[in-house]
């Protein structure tokens, strides 16, 4: 039955980070209003978790999808180097314009993913804290 | 499409080495895994089935009998086993997370008469799992 069947290989990372909810699309009172807590001007942070799944042939020489190591230097240089104890908001880039909610940190840590060259992205998965989850999978999302 | 999922623990010993391989090439690649003497993990498996609930039971199928289906076919298989060398099904492989969870589907799929195998996934740690189901999005 391994013919029809795939293979992916998941990973867990961590990193913490600040941030602070605020668009400049929205009044003070409304920023307040719709982010709470989260919109706090001096911002506030979490211990972030991310899990990456990739998929891919499984070599028979070494058993592995994808060595871990080429992984997680991958990940580790891509994307916990320029989060891990930053500011979202003031050290990263995208989140200069963007508000880094959870769900735009997954969508870009997706983006800095996806040219990994060994295997394939299958999607990324952020905790916020352990009862907020957010995945993304790129444009063509497929339920599994 | 109802989805159910069981969960089971199995500590096992293995280690990574390809004989076609050159000693430094196995260290290389291998790296810590390759310790000549194995090591060992408490794996975790979480097997999913889908199906639709009988109407008379309320139930995919019965748990009792997915729980005597791993309890045979997996920890009976590979609980407090050193995997290169007594588990037939990865006889000639590398048991890595990727190989096990594709091992493990093949003992499992057979098996589930009532609604069918979805998924399994399987920890090796906290940090680390391989997932194996069908693909038939492609």
């Amino acid at each position: 039955m391994s013919g029809e069947t795939k293979i992916e290989l998941g990973r867990r990372y961590r990193f913490s980070a600040s941030h602070r909810l605020h668009s400049p699309q929205m009044s003070e009172e409304e920023n307040c209003r719709v982010y709470g807590k989260c919109n706090n001007p001096y911002g506030h942070g979490h211990n972030y978790v991310v899990e990456v799944s990739v998929s891919g042939q499984v070599d028979p020489a070494t058993g592995m999808i994808v060595n871990l190591a080429d992984l997680d230097g991958f990940v580790e240089r891509e994307v916990i180097e320029a989060f891990d104890h930053k500011s979202l908001n003031e050290d990263v880039e995208a989140f200069r314009e963007r508000v880094p909610t959870t769900e735009y940190v997954c969508m870009e840590i997706y983006e800095r993913l996806k040219p990994f060259p060994l295997a394939k992205l299958e999607r990324v998965r952020v905790e916020e804290t352990s009862n907020n989850a957010f995945e993304y999978a790129g444009e063509e999302f497929q339920d599994h | 499409m109802v989805y159910l999922t069981r969960k089971i623990e199995f500590s096992a010993s293995h280690l990574y080495h390809n004989a076609a391989l050159s000693a430094e090439e196995n260290q290389r690649i291998f790296g810590k895994c390759n310790n000549p003497h194995g090591h060992g993990h408490n794996y975790t498996l979480e097997v999913t089935v889908a199906g639709e609930p009988d109407p008379v039971t309320g139930m995919v199928l019965d748990l009792k009998e997915l729980k005597e289906i791993l309890e045979r076919e997996i920890t009976q298989r590979m609980d407090h086993r050193f995997l290169n060398y007594e588990v037939a099904e990865l006889k000639g492989q590398i048991p890595t997370c990727e190989n096990i969870v594709r091992a493990i589907w093949n003992l499992l799929e057979p098996k589930i008469k009532q609604g069918r195998l979805h998924k399994v996934r399987l920890y090796e740690t906290a940090d680390l799992f391989a997932e194996c189901y069908r693909n038939e999005a492609k």
